[in-house]
């Protein structure tokens, strides 16, 4: 398993637009990602529950990744928030 | 004659008869079943049916060249996957024993309650995209084909509320407006009457079902709609209709058309924007590149001071949706006049002679590079201009090179991909203007500041309203310094833009094109009017007895780079 926390830059947060490119990302993976804050949390696949989280501008999130590739899944989610969040 | 108020979405005017849209109301069954797996099949059916359908939306608005709604419907295509919140509530009643249609109905009710409970209208805006797919798929289940509600004649639909693929699948042909009881401003019935350009009234909540077959004028500027007006005011709006329509299709035709004179004298027609916000606008205005983007507003939307990332994705949006677009982005132009606390600046008496843009930025080198080098990884995604402003003498035009390129031998060491780009600066002081010809060796464009440069020049603040009767935004001295910067700038093969208010005023575009000004870069609205202006100039006659120089290597050289190619809408980008 592999972890990460990012804090969200974006001024509108997780909205539609990128959230539907950060699921396409996702989905290239085999392994599972899940978006957590504080109580709430979401796979990364799941487009409407990750915009569902509200997730806004300062918000610290938790990325979880398990399965065979999450090495390079951790880092691409990782390399997508950063320039998309 | 009655008259009713709604808000408007588009200004603008409909005429014509009114038809009263209604979706089917479906009885659903809430007896529960034996067969689950049966009704479980009918709803994968179903499911997989509406995402196929939403699907060749997506692509039919593709093909029509608006990528924004194309993106709405991908995102509809998604938000019924596996494990997300509609498959989940549904596939929960189906195990409970429910039938499809039910378990459709009462999901995507539980999902859309999600969504309208949130704080953000944005979000709360998206309950109508579940509504949307709960309608879609219980059509399917029943199967019903809803195309024939619009009917067939033209008409001014009046509905409940528009679902983003009802309001798609309407014929436009027949479609002279639109009246609804819901939606919001933020709603992609709104986003997609913009797009269609279609005069839309929403929140008007006297609807009523006699209105069908009414004689109507929905008028868009004054936000209302009138039912069976008087003669006075079907005259007095079909003849603003008729003016709007000659005005709008005259703007229309310019898209897409060179902005050159009728002697043939090119001059490229740029967009001043503020962000990502203005993507669109500098697309739907047919701007051929971006000659101004204040890059201020990562500064002032952020607490503290912005990280390089920070920076990088938001240039790095506006370069690669604009692509191959030319996006020159202007570094930071703050100064003690806008205030940002954790700048730390000294407040001074005279802030618009103070300590400002570059003047900052060569005073706190660190400060500076964090947006060289998001500016330069940006550059791999599009075609980047860096400008740097109110710049007085070339040593600080060099330092500024000099610590551009510290930059990009750190980002080389790291591995990072650079891109292309050009090099500028603003010309808004009188000493840019004047020492032209020595800094023009430094760079690859000029790009007058007309505002500064005014104020500079005339010694008038451009805020103080007492002043009024002594500025001339025509000054011959300011003209004078435009003319010179122009010719300084071609003796050196650098490319001359202008980027202020001047730049739109119609009254000097035959001006600056007898200068030999290669671009202008104006708000986006002015775009289609000013190229409008340009097509109307003919120098011919000036030209014969000014004599004037054949065309700048370096024109040529930078109209190949940017022309114009219709590139992705916001959603439609982002889901490619």
């Amino acid at each position: 398993m592999k972890e990460f926390k990012y804090v969200i830059t974006d001024p509108v947060g997780i909205h539609a637009r990128p959230a539907g490119l950060l699921v396409k990302e996702a989905k290239n993976f085999k392994s599972v990602a899940t978006f957590i804050k504080g109580d709430k949390s979401a796979k990364a696949t799941a487009l409407m529950k990750l915009m569902g989280m509200g997730i806004v501008q300062g918000d610290e999130v938790t990325v979880r990744v398990e399965g065979e590739d999450e090495e390079a899944c951790a880092a691409a989610i990782e390399k997508f928030l950063k320039e998309n969040f | 004659m009655q008259v009713f108020k709604g808000i408007k979405i588009v200004n603008g005017i409909g005429i014509g008869k009114i038809k009263i849209y209604k979706v089917p109301v479906y009885e659903i069954n809430e007896a529960l079943v034996s067969d689950q797996e049966a009704e479980l099949a009918r709803f994968e059916a179903a499911k997989t049916k509406v995402q196929e359908q939403q699907s060749a939306l997506a692509e039919k608005e593709r093909k029509d060249g608006r990528e924004e709604t194309a993106g709405i419907f991908d995102a509809h295509a998604m938000m019924l996957e596996e494990d997300d919140v509609i498959d989940e509530a549904c596939k929960e009643l189906l195990s409970e024993g429910h039938t499809a249609e039910y378990a459709v109905n009462k999901g995507c009710e539980a999902a859309e309650e999600v969504f309208k409970n949130m704080e953000d209208p944005y979000f709360q805006a998206r309950s109508a995209d579940v509504v949307d797919l709960k309608n879609s798929m219980l059509d399917v289940l029943f199967g019903n084909d809803t195309e024939s509600l619009q009917g067939t004649e033209p008409a001014i639909l009046v509905a409940e509320d528009m679902a983003p693929s009802e309001t798609v699948k309407l014929d436009k042909s027949l479609l002279l407006g639109l009246v609804t009881r819901l939606g919001s401003s933020n709603s992609h019935t709104a986003i997609l009457a913009r797009s269609m350009n279609l005069p839309t009234l929403i929140q008007c909540q006297d609807i009523s079902d006699d209105w069908d077959g009414k004689f109507a004028i929905l008028d868009g500027y004054n936000s209302c709609i009138y039912i069976e007006p008087e003669q006075e005011i079907i005259d007095k709006l079909t003849a603003k209709q008729k003016e709007d329509r000659e005005k709008e299709a005259k703007l229309q035709e310019l898209k897409g058309k060179p902005s050159v004179t009728k002697d043939g004298q090119k001059v490229r027609l740029y967009a001043n924007i503020g962000g990502p916000k203005d993507i669109n606008a500098v697309i739907e205005n047919d701007a051929e590149g971006v000659g101004l983007f204040r890059s201020e507003f990562v500064y002032l939307n952020s607490k503290t001071d912005p990280s390089e990332d920070e920076q990088f994705a938001a240039y790095k949006k506006v370069l690669e949706a604009l692509a191959p677009r030319l996006v020159i982005i202007r570094t930071c132009d703050i100064g003690a006049d806008k205030t940002i606390d954790y700048m730390k600046l000294d407040k001074e008496d005279n802030p618009a002679l103070g300590f400002r843009a570059v003047r900052i930025c060569l005073s706190r080198p660190d400060f500076f590079k964090r947006q060289l080098r998001a500016l330069l990884r940006a550059s791999a995604f599009g075609n980047l201009g860096i400008m740097f402003p109110m710049i007085i003498s070339k040593w600080e035009v060099q330092e500024c090179k000099k610590i551009l390129n510290e930059c990009k031998e750190e980002l080389t060491r790291e591995g990072v991909a650079i891109g292309k780009y050009e090099i500028g600066i603003m010309i808004e002081t009188p000493a840019a203007a004047l020492c032209a010809d020595d800094l023009a060796e430094e760079v690859d464009f000029f790009s007058l500041g007309t505002n500064d440069l005014t104020q500079y020049t005339c010694a008038i603040d451009r805020q103080s309203a007492n002043l009024e009767r002594f500025a001339d935004t025509h000054h011959p001295a300011v003209l004078r310094l435009i003319r010179e910067t122009v010719e300084a700038g071609h003796r050196h093969n650098t490319w001359v833009g202008i980027c202020g208010e001047l730049g739109a005023d119609p009254t000097l575009t035959e001006t600056f094109l007898s200068m030999g000004v290669d671009e202008l870069s104006v708000n986006p609205k002015s775009i289609l009017p000013l190229r409008g202006n340009v097509r109307n100039v003919d120098l011919s006659g000036l030209k014969k007895n000014n004599n004037p120089e054949p065309k700048k290597e370096s024109e040529v050289k930078a109209e190949a780079k940017t022309e114009a190619k219709p590139a992705k809408g916001f959603w439609g980008r982002l889901f490619s």
